[in-house]
């Protein structure tokens, strides 16, 4: 191929958001060469956008917590489908992983005695949650940045991945095209770590920017690789809902760590009406104690708005369909009225929740400090993933690590707020290592003109395809609006077999279109064309998360079924996975949870 | 609200020019939505940057009726629509198509200035104690989007292209958030006067006036550095003492 650059990894990281540079950093460390492919600038992907912080037992604030403490609320918060050992090493590594980053100059809130300050949060029985204000993905995202890019790793900004290549059952390599020229590269590789983070763009209210689109998950299904728990979506309770162009973008759990509350219509604080069975010993029963809590009472229980993500999301959910929302189809989340209790609230919030004050001052014209937001849920992140090995996270693939949100087995049904910074430092680290390990047992095997040609047909065949005469066949960005409509409508937070079956339907109606989407202009910074690339994508992750819906006949934390609204023992026991058959059709199966070992038993008994 | 007239800046390095378009304006859009709409309806192959949509990732600087901001935290209520708005690229730096322009240059600045050196760490267990009052100043820097926008309106790269010679308000933000850092034990000030031109800047503050995190970059990250600089190489007392030391 004649306009084909080339370039040569021992370990290619696909994705450059916190997993991937943290893989980045770790690999090279271990001495080899080492190349990170990011779809945007570097430091502009989503780890910017977590707000509240990085959950490590650091035991700064409550010398009670341990790492043994942080697991057991890990396993319970996923409901026990997590990966024990992937929630015991996450546990365990997060402090060091965290000390380590303040080492390469993160700079984090501070305790009276001038430690890392840490923050309640849901689901976390003490303080855990390391942060800098409300900014905490921004400080840890250009901490990585501005430390990796002394490391000898080598950046590919602005290019993505469109197949990745394989040598018998190896991966060992991937095709890529730039977004500037639309030029094609072949990158060699003896391992490759995906860190591509979730697909939220398969939804239409979602807190994801245009990146997040499943490559990751469908890069690797299409190589052979298993997807996990796709089923389980986290809906974050809280986006913004008005005004209509800023729906989705989202409003940190820490507005209620620090004593938010919500509130429907009538003014009712509803969330302590319907508290589950597995809380109500660790939940208060009065606002006062709830309010203690929030403000470093160690005797105090928490607050029944910092339960669980998927709880709330429903809670919400309940109160618009109950018609006790707000006027644009939320709830009211209230921080000024912890004026009642504290002197110089305005400053405080302000100083606590800087972003937010900001966010809803310019994009709403609502002071926080003196007015309740309006809130509903927002598609914000994916359990599901790419089925890893717990120590290595190399996944059935030879040759294909995988790290961060596109990974799956942390967080099983559920994922605890704070645990995403976390598990991106963990298991990027991992990943790094291990592919660092396993590239140097390799060399690099040629691959054919022939197999590279074909990809190039089929990435331009969009541009191919578009002609000025005929405008019926169908635009990229009309194919993702309808997508998103409804995977809103029938596989949202509320789900049931007929919708899901009814957006199969769609789907397969999609996939056939896709067939004929066109795209106008050229190969140079075309978003038309690259947003007709990530269909495909777009449509796996969502035909792959319908169909694991269908097959979880019960309602365990993120997913919710109005047609089984119990749990259902059966389903406790299994994790559903998704492979690719070689019709090219989705096979699905049930896989028994990996089993947890008598001391993660004990830890568990002894800390719930 | 109504159709609303948008001038948007096609083309690429060879040349472009304003285009129009139309699309239906909503209560609470931004410029980045109307963007968004006319590249769906009718401009597929509109090249424009984006990530997170709330002002958090610094992707979608522009210069919008004139004025660098980023497009997503800029409501279209701002403007008068009857008039129209007019978008174009940030103009200090070269145009790759449409509104992206080539930030290369902003990336290789930041490779080589000094990294991140902290002191050895006070505590066995590898950490250090850190006061809140001394991390107050740093954070303020540290708030940096890299949008890019006051290296944009600094007149010392956008009038007199001094890229080779000045390395711009954002860097200087960046070695003030090191310099200024509690455990940073690295000094930046040779690199500031003799590679990093900060004599270039004369405080015009225009960099601070554009900053979308509202970072006092003149007053709180330059004029420091400028006094640190002063400090190290023309404060004659200091100079008696190296003499001394030698």
């Amino acid at each position: 191929m004649s306009d084909l650059q080339k370039q040569q990894y021992d370990v290619l990281i696909i994705g450059a958001g916190g997993a991937g540079l943290s893989a980045a950093i770790k690999a090279s460390a271990a001495g080899v060469k080492v190349g990170l492919i990011c779809k945007s600038l570097l430091g502009k992907a989503h780890t910017v956008m977590a707000e509240g912080g990085v959950a490590a037992a650091l035991g700064n604030v409550d010398e009670r917590d341990s790492w043994e403490v942080h697991f057991a609320d890990t396993m319970r918060g996923g409901q026990y489908l997590n990966n024990p050992r992937m929630a015991e090493l996450h546990a365990q590594e997060a402090p060091d992983r965290v000390r380590e980053l303040e080492g390469w100059g993160a700079l984090f809130d501070r305790t009276d005695e001038g430690k890392i300050l840490q923050r309640n949060f849901g689901g976390h029985r003490y303080p855990r949650l390391a942060h800098v204000g409300d900014r905490t993905g921004l400080e840890m995202l250009r901490t990585l940045q501005d430390h990796g890019i002394h490391q000898g790793i080598q950046f590919h900004m602005e290019c993505t991945v469109f197949r990745l290549l394989k040598d018998g059952d190896r991966v060992v390599g991937a095709f890529a095209y730039d977004r500037e020229k639309g030029r094609f590269s072949l990158y060699q590789a003896k391992a490759v770590i995906m860190a591509t983070g979730g697909f939220g763009r398969a939804f239409r209210v979602t807190s994801n920017s245009w990146e997040y689109t499943g490559d990751g998950h469908t890069l690797a299904y299409d190589a052979g690789a298993e997807l996990m728990d796709m089923e389980f979506i986290q809906f974050h309770p809280t986006g913004m809902v008005w005004p209509p162009s800023v729906r989705g973008i989202l409003v940190t759990e820490g507005v209620r760590g620090e004593g938010g509350i919500l509130k429907n219509s009538d003014g009712k604080r509803f969330m302590f009406d319907d508290i589950p069975d597995l809380y109500v010993n660790s939940t208060a029963d009065n606002e006062d104690e709830g309010w203690r809590y929030t403000q470093g009472d160690r005797d105090a229980r928490r607050p029944p708005e910092l339960l669980t993500r998927d709880h709330v999301a429903r809670c919400i959910v309940n109160q618009i369909k109950a018609g006790k929302g707000s006027p644009h189809g939320g709830v009211f989340l209230d921080i000024a009225w912890i004026k009642e209790h504290i002197p110089n609230a305005e400053a405080h919030i302000k100083k606590k929740l800087p972003s937010m004050y900001h966010q809803f001052k310019e994009l709403a014209g609502i002071d926080i400090t003196k007015e309740p937001m309006e809130v509903g849920p927002t598609t914000h992140y994916a359990m599901g993933g790419i089925r890893v090995d717990g120590d290595t996270q190399m996944s059935t693939v030879p040759g294909l690590f995988a790290a961060g949100e596109c990974a799956a087995g942390l967080h099983g049904a559920n994922r605890l707020g704070g645990n995403s910074l976390s598990d991106l430092l963990v298991f990027g680290n991992r990943a790094g290592d291990h592919a660092a390990r396993h590239a140097k047992q390799f060399d690099h095997v040629a691959i054919s003109d022939a197999a590279l040609e074909n990809l190039k047909k089929e990435a331009l065949a969009p541009l191919d395809r578009f002609d000025d005469s005929s405008s019926d066949a169908p635009g990229p960005y009309q194919i993702q609006y309808e997508l998103q409509d409804f995977m809103q409508d029938l596989v949202g937070i509320v789900r049931v077999e007929e919708e899901m079956k009814d957006a199969l339907g769609k789907i397969g109606t999609l996939k056939e279109r896709v067939k004929e989407v066109a795209a106008c202009g050229n190969r140079q910074y075309n978003p038309g064309w690259h947003t007709a690339l990530d269909l495909h994508n777009l449509l796996t992750v969502a035909e792959a998360a319908t169909r694991a819906g269908i097959e979880r006949k019960e309602s365990r934390g993120a997913h919710f079924r109005d047609d089984y609204p119990e749990k259902s023992e059966a389903f406790a026991k299994v994790n559903i996975v998704i492979s690719k058959e070689h019709d090219g059709g989705m096979n699905i199966r049930q896989i028994p949870v990996k089993p947890q070992t008598d001391k993660q038993k004990t830890i568990i008994e002894e800390n719930v | 609200m109504a159709k609303t007239q948008f001038k948007i800046w096609r083309g690429d390095k060879e040349g472009g020019d304003f285009e129009d378009y139309t699309t239906e304006v909503t209560e609470g859009m931004v410029v980045l939505d109307a963007v968004h709409q006319i590249q769906a309806e009718s401009a597929n192959d509109l090249a424009v940057r984006w990530n997170c949509k709330a002002g958090k990732c610094g992707s979608c600087s522009a210069e919008i009726n004139g004025r660098p901001r980023l497009m997503c935290m800029t409501r279209l209520s701002d403007f008068p629509l009857d008039e129209g708005v007019a978008i174009e690229p940030m103009r200090t730096f070269k145009i790759e198509k449409d509104l992206v322009t080539d930030v290369s240059w902003n990336y290789k600045v930041k490779e080589k200035i000094p990294k991140f050196s902290p002191r050895p760490a006070d505590n066995a267990d590898g950490t250090w104690k850190i006061d809140s009052v001394d991390t107050d100043r740093v954070q303020e820097f540290r708030k940096c989007v890299e949008c890019y926008l006051c290296q944009d309106v600094c007149h010392v790269l956008r009038e007199h292209d001094l890229h080779d010679e000045f390395i711009g308000p954002r860097f200087l933000v960046h070695i003030a958030g090191l310099d200024m850092h509690p455990i940073d034990i690295e000094t930046r000030t040779k690199q500031l006067k003799e590679e990093y031109g900060i004599g270039y800047c004369n405080i015009t503050k225009c960099c601070t006036t554009v900053c979308p995190e509202n970072i006092k970059i003149t007053d709180n990250a330059i004029i420091p550095l400028k006094e640190r600089v002063a400090d190290d190489f023309y404060d004659p007392i200091k100079k008696l003492m190296k003499i001394f030391k030698k």
